[in-house]
């Protein structure tokens, strides 16, 4: 019972991090029927944002109050990458076979990899580490440090900033899609373009709107990402971002509560599988091959996801 | 005094088959002008490139004087020019209330809650259900959730396509009156119509095409009574 509780709470914990990112893939597949195969990397660059923060205004202050200021450099960095990819990369191939955009995003995805790696460490302006292995991400007071205990399970303080923050974005996207008028058009767009075009709502930006949507959840996460696993390496955004991209199409893509259920589906699952599979396929090497058995099963008897592909849609 | 909406020598296309193939008229200030022709006559796409959805491969579409050819669909309909599109193209999974408010979306002006009310007075069944999500609407329904919404970005000129289609008789006249009171309170109307009798009624003026080219126009009422008219379309011998 303790290993069960145990696990749920691990699994919860991973499955907020993939809910977080698989948002992005999600709200960007509803408005536009693309898989942003670069979204990882934008996870990945809201660490490095955050840990840029931190180097050049507070190097070395851990202090609560700080983490604010990192979480705006992250959000800042992911979005201005995510803005800048959909226009550089993305909209000139908006009527491309879909094949262009798919390559387009694998080229990017290398791009911002080997930029991080290459140039992370070499930046004029500030004297940040080499980024060509981990780099250490800066373990701020009261969201890190002594487990909580309950009983016989134990919750790390980064565990607790990772669902919360879950918590509070999912709450902070439904008010945003139901109820602003961005995200009402947003919903329109989703349903039908041509149509939300005679209404007066330009398509472009709403496409930009959803692309920085999904960075700043991406970015949040990466922060998360970064007190839990206390370093981060410019190759982080990949599984993750393959993982996070299984839990949307898990939930139904283009449903961002189906991102929700579908990442926190398959975090709950992975933590389980470590536990209670026995024998030769047991154990947290097989994790990921249970994770993608999962997609199988779920695209084989329910293809359309958990939730059903719904577009940009009410809860 | 120029006329509200212009077009001249029109022609738009699909790759290479020409759907409208140089076509020109005028709607004036007023008026409800009816564009007839069966399927394929090219009557949607006109209305399609007006609205700026299409872009035409030649000529010119001026909107009270101003050329709007290459203007964006979303910034053509804040000049006052709305299109309701043929299908009625509802947003199914939004409340009748959410697709009316998106009518109004180009708007910065104090009057859309007045207007909102205008068009429950115009339709009241939108009232009664306007928490209802538009997808659960019949198709009658669905035609004056749509014609409420285009006029709540209050237009000058609103574009109809096909509203009486796939109606019950009832239901047909129902849209075809409010038509007439639309253009009654001021607003000038071009309306599509595969129904030429009830399109035409109505017309202060009439255009019929066929495969891309107008072929006649006239007054509603001289092309109501004209022999090639009764024959094509309103299945008289």
């Amino acid at each position: 019972m303790d290993a069960f509780a145990q696990q749920l709470v691990n699994g919860l914990t991973l499955g907020s991090l993939y809910a977080l990112i698989a948002v992005g893939y999600t709200v960007v597949y509803g408005i536009i029927q693309l898989i942003n195969f670069a979204h990882g990397e934008i996870f990945m660059i809201g660490a490095f944002g955050a840990l840029s923060t931190w180097l050049i205004f507070f190097d070395g202050n851990l202090a609560l109050w700080v983490l604010p200021f990192m979480i705006l450099g992250a959000i800042l960095a992911s979005v201005t990458t995510a803005v800048l990819m959909e226009r550089i990369a993305y909209r000139p191939l908006r009527h491309a076979p879909r094949l262009a955009p798919l390559i387009s995003a694998i080229g990017i995805s290398i791009f911002l990899q080997e930029a991080v790696r290459l140039f992370y460490g070499s930046v004029p302006f500030a004297d940040f580490p080499d980024a060509k292995q981990r780099v250490p991400f800066p373990q701020i007071e009261v969201v890190t440090g002594p487990a909580f205990q309950l009983g016989n399970v134990t919750i790390q303080r980064s565990a607790l900033f990772t669902i919360g923050a879950l918590i509070m974005c999912a709450a902070g996207l439904w008010y945003f899609v139901n109820l602003t008028k961005t995200g009402r058009a947003m919903q329109a767009v989703s349903q039908d373009p041509d149509t939300a075009r005679l209404m007066g709502i330009n398509v472009n930006r709403i496409i930009v709107v959803a692309f920085a949507v999904g960075a700043t959840l991406a970015a949040i996460a990466g922060i998360a990402q970064g007190l839990q696993v206390t370093n981060i390496n410019f190759r982080m955004g990949f599984l993750a971002g393959l993982k996070a991209f299984t839990a949307a199409v898990l939930g139904g893509i283009g449903n961002v509560w189906g991102a929700v259920v579908g990442g926190l589906t398959l975090g709950i699952v992975e933590a389980m599988a470590v536990q209670f599979i026995p024998g030769t396929f047991g154990g947290s090497p097989w994790k990921d091959v249970w994770a993608f058995a999962l997609l199988i099963i779920v695209l084989v008897f329910r293809p359309q996801g958990i939730l059903g592909a719904r577009v940009v849609d009410r809860a | 005094m120029s006329a509200m909406l212009e077009v001249k020598d029109l022609e738009v296309a699909y790759g290479k088959i020409k759907a409208v193939k140089g076509i020109s008229f005028d709607v004036n200030e007023g008026e409800v002008v009816s564009l007839i022709g069966t399927n394929g006559a090219g009557k949607t796409t006109t209305l399609r490139t007006i609205s700026g959805l299409l872009r035409p491969t030649s000529g010119s579409i001026r909107f009270k004087g101003k050329d709007i050819t290459t203007v964006e669909a979303h910034d053509i309909v804040q000049l006052g020019l709305a299109h309701s599109p043929e299908g009625r193209r509802i947003f199914p999974r939004l409340t009748v209330e959410e697709n009316l408010y998106l009518g109004a979306f180009a708007r910065k002006d104090k009057g859309i809650d007045a207007d909102l009310e205008a068009a429950y007075e115009l339709f009241p069944i939108l009232r009664e259900r306007r928490a209802q999500p538009a997808g659960t609407f019949s198709g009658g329904e669905q035609q004056m959730l749509a014609m409420g919404r285009a006029m709540m970005s209050r237009p000058q000129l609103l574009m109809l396509d096909e509203p009486s289609m796939g109606l019950s008789p009832i239901m047909m006249k129902r849209i075809m009156t409010t038509v007439t009171t639309l253009q009654q309170q001021g607003t000038t109307i071009l309306l599509v119509e595969q129904n030429a009798q009830a399109a035409l009624k109505r017309a202060t003026k009439g255009y019929v095409l066929e495969v891309g080219s107008i072929v006649l126009s006239g007054t509603g009422a001289e092309l109501l009574s004209s022999d090639d008219v009764r024959k094509a379309y309103l299945g008289e011998d």
